[in-house]
């Protein structure tokens, strides 16, 4: 080793400088969008214990503007932040047919399946369909 | 083949002399078949003696040629300079001090590769009569991606964790540890684990990604660095409910380790 190495400094915004850590900061910031939709589910929920005028009032804020926009928001944010981590469940959990190695995309369609499942099962029990 | 001139833009830094790095400008004239390491050795051969770079086999083998191109790192020697515009900036590796030029100083990363243990720890002799173990091809199958890595590096100069956390023994270092882990002749996890599940382990890693990304020999050290993590959950839970069980050093079922 010579005796001056130099130590290159990370740059503070590094996430900025390439496409690749903007696209993970991404993935990484929506995870605040699906706490926050969890915290508009459970005011939800507080909402109806206090009683259905409660709850109207509830509701009808979600209808009004900001809650229309809010709701955008985080259905967009939500789709980014799951589809991103679906898309690397591969990587985490390969699926051995046999001895050979299954395509990733199979584990992919599995999480998505799993998904549309889940969310027709909620849709039936919640009467909207 | 006709000749093109490229513009090789190459950090330099001359310990003697440089406080910081700088960019020192050349004009090459190339062959369309030559990689950017041919363009170095150009400049290194008919118009600069100084410039420091390492490199060895030509053929994407020995990993000692790899180095930011255009801002990504890749293994020079396999750098076409056709896929590259005609100005070309040449940096060293990312995330490791600079010795000199283009070279990086590596004891970092042999320190940690040491610590992970990079060799099957072998369960008793194998019962076979001509002394060898016996692998299925699954079983083989489970971890030669993994051992396909050539220690270019080319993973650290992009893991942002690697840059920000001085201790994470990095994309490489556990991916060879996986490798061992996965494979049926070696017991050797439980004494990984110090390491590979610790604070500077798998847990200090948050799936950039950016390691198989740039990758030269897909190895796909995120991956690695994923399925050792639910293996390490998957051992500490156990470890909860059936305390003072018999562990059993290999990676699970598939490797068939016996303690
Ligand atoms: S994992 Fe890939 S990028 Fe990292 S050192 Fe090994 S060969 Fe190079």
């Amino acid at each position: 080793m010579s005796n001056r190495p130099y130590v290159r400094p990370m740059a503070p915004s590094w996430y900025m400088q390439e496409g690749r850590y903007v696209r993970y900061m991404v993935r990484e910031v929506t995870c605040l969008f699906i706490a926050l939709h969890a915290l508009v589910l459970i005011v939800g929920a507080f909402r109806l214990s206090q009683g259905p005028e409660a709850f109207n009032g509830y509701l009808q804020a979600l209808w009004g503007p900001a809650g229309i926009l809010l709701g955008l928001v985080l259905l967009v944010t939500t789709v980014i932040h799951s589809c991103t981590w679906f898309n690397l469940t591969p990587k985490a959990m390969p699926l051995w047919i046999g001895d050979k190695k299954a395509p990733g995309w199979i584990v992919v369609a599995a999480h998505y399946g799993g998904w549309a499942v889940v969310s027709l099962v909620i849709l039936v029990l919640v009467g909207s369909l | 083949m006709g000749e093109r001139q490229i513009t090789l833009e190459v950090m330099r830094y001359r310990p003697e002399t440089d406080t910081e790095p700088v960019f020192q400008t050349y004009a090459v004239p190339c062959q369309e078949e030559w990689v950017v390491l041919d363009a170095l050795n150009y400049v290194k051969d008919n118009l600069d003696r100084s410039l420091s770079f390492r490199w060895s086999c030509h053929m994407a083998v020995c990993g000692s040629c790899a180095m930011v191109v255009n801002g990504t790192p890749m293994l020079s020697c396999k750098a076409f300079l056709r896929d590259l515009p005609d100005t070309i900036q040449v940096e060293p590796l990312r995330n490791f001090p600079i010795e000199r030029d283009l070279v990086v100083v590596l004891d970092d990363f042999m320190e940690k590769l040491r610590s992970v243990k990079p060799y099957i720890v072998p369960k008793e002799a194998p019962a076979t009569p001509d002394g060898t173990f016996r692998q299925s091809t699954k079983q083989l199958k489970m971890f030669k991606p993994f051992a396909m890595c050539i220690n270019c590096l080319a993973c650290y100069s992009v893991c942002p964790q690697y840059g920000l956390n001085e201790g994470f023994a990095g994309p490489a270092a556990l991916a060879l540890a996986h490798r061992y882990n996965a494979d049926s002749r070696d017991v050797g996890r439980k004494a990984r684990e110090d390491v590979v599940a610790s604070n500077v382990g798998i847990w200090e890693c948050t799936f950039v990604g950016a390691c198989s990304e740039v990758c030269p020999k897909d190895v796909d050290p995120a991956a690695a660095i994923q399925q050792t993590k639910i293996a390490s959950t998957v051992d500490y839970f156990t470890d909860l409910i059936l305390p003072g069980r018999k562990v059993k050093g290999g990676p699970g079922k598939a490797a068939g380790g016996k303690a």
